[in-house]
């Protein structure tokens, strides 16, 4: 179902594409729908209990009252969840087609790591305090590390397991560095302990503009890749008897991902889980095909990372859980409970 | 290694089972599925002491599924396996282990592992904590080594070995577990036709010359035809006929078994069966 | 007639035979030397030098009054907590990964060092508690997340691939509830929940020595029992169950031994990240023996342990650095040679 759909599944796939066609694009028109509901719900639902009518007021008619300020405060909140969800969603998808690795997410290639320890870097050196200050830093980390993994991986020769292993051995360094400053650095600590949980909490229109255009440009290049990155999934040989080029698809795939998460990242924290779990239930629906995956993936990751959020300011009233503590709350038995569900356990 | 003498220990204790047992491995109406698939329902086998029993159909028809049965790596959920009148699971491990070997075709080569090293590791069952390498594991080794081939090879490290060379390998390793009866799961697969033959003809050695029973999956029924002394044909986890194939195989059973249309002719170098499909167009027109 | 290539064969007339890698065997006995002349090193580094000479002495009982109770009372408890903890480390990393049948098969990737971080955040963050209480919640989050990845893991047998992923999965949630624990700490508490997390020997005394000694006593002899078995699980189950093995029993009782371990090792001295992934590995490359290499790496885990804790005294002075951070990025330059190496011989 995930990577080796068993044979009677993979023989219902094979006849009548039309009709086929027809459901995932009704279904993906279901997610878009389903989208703009739980986005409309974290718009009105939140630790401060507003009514409909206040929030219509805040929406259209802002005068600045306090439930306007809210409901600005919460818009913002909802885009960026919007955007970095889609971004996840997205670079896991591309993440998982790249290494073949249905375990990839971008926590094992380091970027969240790299976002860290420039993050911590920032503080204790550079003194930098504000959030919007910390995200040139994020996603300078991030990249910086995307870039160092893919040449330690081997770059246009890179193999799925040279770029787990790298990924991993950079993080393990970074962690050790991280932990050292926040030992030694109380302020530091301070800080830290609350951004690497991840949280939309701290959405303002200035990150949102920071973050944008890297969103867009990683998306764009994601969604271009999916015919590609198809060939690529079927082996390093059979791709390239397909005529695929493995070296470049790979490095501008790696691209991609690095930018949207490197920028998802910087906005709101290393936010675990999105990026491996929804592309894995999007397989499960969709089949491996990526032209569905990942379409499907950037739709329906907003959706866990809004509707987490939502979950998360309402289950702690009046204070919040962070959106990063909630996604792994529900997102690791679900994962879980689709590891059980495969028949045939192999990457 | 002699297995001539047949345990007759058994007999007493199944006089009131369906099928009396006179061959040391046998299934008896056993149900094989996989969590709820169930592969083959009330299946019965027995495996004839002293032959070389193939077990031959198309894919997926449940023959390396009967295979892991016979060998206890897959418990039936009905029915059972038996081995010297006994319910297979129910025997200590390393006593079946002294009995019944199997080459299973998932098998991995530890990194590093030199072929006697691995060869060694046959020899598992016949060791205990205090008793971890005795004379006789070596010589067991070397012997198992020589009649394999592989002696030379015995330093060199596994990872380095050719398909061919390597299934040898594997072949002595479930050798040196000097057991009476050796299942073979698919032991050509991924071999060129030299050492395919070449396997092949190992296992009707050690068939005829030590006397061992041999049971083995063969995907290409010409062979199974002329290595085989007994052989099982498996359709949709039943069996549609078995003995020996000068018997059996008939141009009416493989287009039963396989759905393909063929002549059987005589093979000119053992006069046994030798299928040969039909021409394409034959087929064609047939078809239509 | 030649006999195999690596290993002797010992032969009593009486029917008895061992069989011992010779090159195995060097190996360890290096290893022990290197932990042993660490471990002195380690006793006289401090505010208080005391040299080589010295410590051996005062070991032998004949130091003077105040240097029988710098090394006997202060730092001999930290090196032999040091040592078991890296030899339990060690070993039960060794474990897992045989049983997982994968190389990351570390406790820190499956979940078990979070769960233990969880115990101890729950005793530090919400109840404040001593460092005795701190050392028993973590040893009661260990046991319960090895527990709890077992059974969700288990479906017909326990099969190493499903074991790593629901490891994984366990893992994301209970770092998730340790972030949240740590957001809801103030600043003291959450420093020192840091401190534990990152793994540390420091004021560790004669109380942690014994629980752990007793441990190992009763384990490893269990463990080396069974791992003849775990050598024949490396050739496939099927493979392994054809020779004779119970796989799943075997397989249920290492894995019950290697979360004992690992529980208990990270409840003394925290969640030493690393010590667990590399030292197999590091044993292995040493000794260039195929199977578990059981032994080895419990003295490559101890060897590991005490000397990054010297390194860490010599490098940053007394009680700065936990030891936790020294193995990290040591474990990380190491992963990152092994991929330069193993990328020359083209291995991956």
């Amino acid at each position: 179902m995930l990577v080796d759909s068993p044979p009677e599944q993979r023989a219902e796939t094979a006849p009548a594409p039309p009709t086929r066609r027809a459901v995932r694009a009704l279904g993906l028109l279901a997610s878009v729908v389903i989208l703009v509901l739980v986005a409309l719900a974290s718009i009105a639902i939140g630790a401060k209990a507003l009514s409909l009518d206040q929030v219509w007021h805040g929406l259209f008619h802002g005068t600045g009252t306090y439930g306007d300020v809210v409901v600005d405060e919460r818009l913002s909140r909802t885009v960026l969840g919007l955007l970095a969800g889609a971004a996840l969603g997205l670079s896991g998808a591309v993440l998982q087609a790249l290494t073949r690795n249905p375990l990839a997410d971008p926590g094992l290639l380091g970027i969240n790591a790299g976002a860290s320890a420039a993050v911590v870097t920032a503080i204790t050196y550079f003194g930098v305090t504000s959030l919007t200050g910390y995200v040139w830093f994020a996603f300078g980390g991030a990249a910086a590390v995307g870039a160092l993994v893919w040449f330690l991986g081997g770059s246009r020769g890179a193999t799925p397991v040279r770029l787990a292993l790298a990924g991993t051995a950079i993080s393990a360094a970074l962690y050790g560095y991280l932990q050292a400053v926040m030992i030694m650095d109380d302020a530091a600590l301070g800080k830290m302990r609350f951004w690497t949980v991840g949280s939309l909490a701290s959405a303002t229109n200035a990150t949102i503009v920071q973050v944008l255009p890297f969103l867009a440009v990683g998306t764009v290049l994601a969604l271009a890749l999916a015919r590609p990155l198809n060939a690529v999934a079927m082996g390093d040989d059979t791709a390239r008897a397909l005529g695929a080029h493995l070296g470049r698809t790979r490095a501008l795939a790696m691209l991609a991902a690095t930018v949207l998460c490197g920028a998802a990242t910087a906005a709101c924290g290393p936010i675990v889980f999105v990026g491996l779990m929804v592309p894995h239930v999007v397989r499960s629906f969709t089949g491996p095909d990526l032209r569905w995956i990942l379409p499907y993936a950037t739709v329906l990751s907003p959706v866990l990372l809004l509707g987490a959020d939502v979950v998360g300011r309402v289950v702690a009233r009046p204070s919040e859980l962070q959106v990063g503590i909630v996604t792994a709350i529900i997102g690791g038995p679900v994962f879980i409970f689709l590891v059980r569900r495969r028949r045939t356990a192999q990457l | 290694m002699s297995t001539s003498t047949k345990p007759d220990a058994s007999g007493s204790a199944n006089q009131n089972t369906r099928r009396s047992t006179v061959n040391r491995l046998s299934a008896e109406n056993v149900t094989l599925a996989y969590d709820q698939r169930v592969i083959a329902e009330q299946l019965s086998v027995e495996i004839p002491d002293n032959s070389f029993t193939v077990i031959v159909g198309p894919n997926a028809c449940g023959k390396s599924t009967l295979l892991r049965a016979l060998s206890r790596m897959l418990k039936p959920s009905q029915g059972r396996v038996l081995l010297d009148g006994q319910v297979i699971q129910s025997m200590p491990a390393k006593k079946v282990a002294r009995t019944l070997g199997l080459l299973p075709q998932s098998s991995i080569a530890p990194d590093g592992i030199t072929v006697a090293d691995l060869v060694g590791r046959g020899r598992y069952p016949h060791q205990g904590i205090l008793r971890q390498w005795s004379a006789e594991d070596e010589r067991v080794v070397q012997e198992s080594m020589a009649q394999t081939g592989v002696a030379e090879l015995a330093d060199r490290y596994v990872d380095e070995l050719s398909g061919g060379q390597r299934q040898r390998v594997w072949i002595a390793m479930a050798l040196a577990q000097q057991t009476p009866l050796l299942l073979l799961d698919e032991p050509t697969t991924y071999l060129d036709i030299q050492h395919q033959i070449d396997v092949l003809d190992l296992c009707a050695e050690l068939h005829e010359t030590q006397g061992r029973t041999l049971v083995a999956v063969l995907h290409d029924l010409n062979h199974a035809a002329r290595y085989a002394t007994h052989l099982v044909a498996l359709r949709g986890g039943r069996v549609i006929a078995e003995g020996a194939p000068n018997d059996i195989v008939t141009a009416e059973l493989v287009e039963e078994v396989f759905g393909l249309r063929c002549q059987i002719i005589d093979d000119p170098e053992t006069g046994t069966p030798l299928v040969v499909p039909a021409a394409r167009k034959a087929r064609l027109t047939a078809a239509s | 007639m030649k006999t195999l290539s690596r290993s002797r064969a010992v032969r009593t007339p009486g029917g008895l035979s061992l069989r011992l890698d010779v090159r195995a065997l060097i190996v360890v006995v290096l290893l022990l030397a290197a932990a042993l002349a660490a471990g002195v090193a380690l006793i006289g580094t401090g505010d208080a030098k005391i040299p080589a000479s010295d410590v051996l002495e005062t070991l032998a009982g004949n130091g003077t009054a105040y240097q029988d109770f710098i090394v006997n009372e202060l730092r001999l408890p930290r090196v032999l907590v040091g040592l078991l903890v890296g030899a339990s480390l060690g070993l039960g990393g060794a474990l897992f990964q045989a049983v997982s049948r994968n190389p990351l098969g570390s406790p820190d990737v499956l979940g078990l060092s979070q769960g233990s971080t969880a115990g101890a955040l729950v005793v530090i963050v919400l109840m404040s508690g001593s460092a005795t209480q701190v050392t028993v919640g973590a040893l009661i989050g260990g046991l319960v997340t090895g527990l709890a990845i077992y059974l969700l893991a288990w479906k017909q047998g326990v099969h190493g691939y499903r074991l790593v992923l629901v490891g994984i999965g366990v893992s994301a949630i209970v770092t998730a509830v340790n972030g949240y624990l740590l957001t809801k700490a103030d600043l003291v508490d959450a420093a020192r929940a840091v401190v534990w997390m990152t793994g540390s020997l420091n004021g560790r005394d004669w109380e942690q020595v014994w629980p752990l000694l007793w441990l190992c006593a009763v384990l490893v002899p269990l463990v080396l029992a069974g791992a003849r078995g775990l050598r024949m699980m490396e050739m496939g189950d099927d493979v392994a169950n054809a020779l004779g093995v119970r796989v799943q029993r075997v397989r249920l009782v290492l894995m019950v031994c290697a979360v004992l371990l690992t529980a208990t090792a990270t409840a003394a001295a925290g969640p030493v990240s690393f010590v667990a992934l590399t030292a197999p590995q590091l044993a292995r490359r040493l000794t260039r023996s195929p199977g578990p290499n059981l032994v080895p790496s419990l003295c490559m885990g101890a060897t590991l342990l005490v000397t990054a804790d010297w390194a860490s005294q010599r490098a940053f002075g007394a009680d700065q650095l936990p030891v936790g951070v020294v193995t990290g990025v040591l474990g990380g330059g190491y992963l990152l040679w092994l991929l330069v190496t193993e990328r020359r011989a083209g291995r991956i």
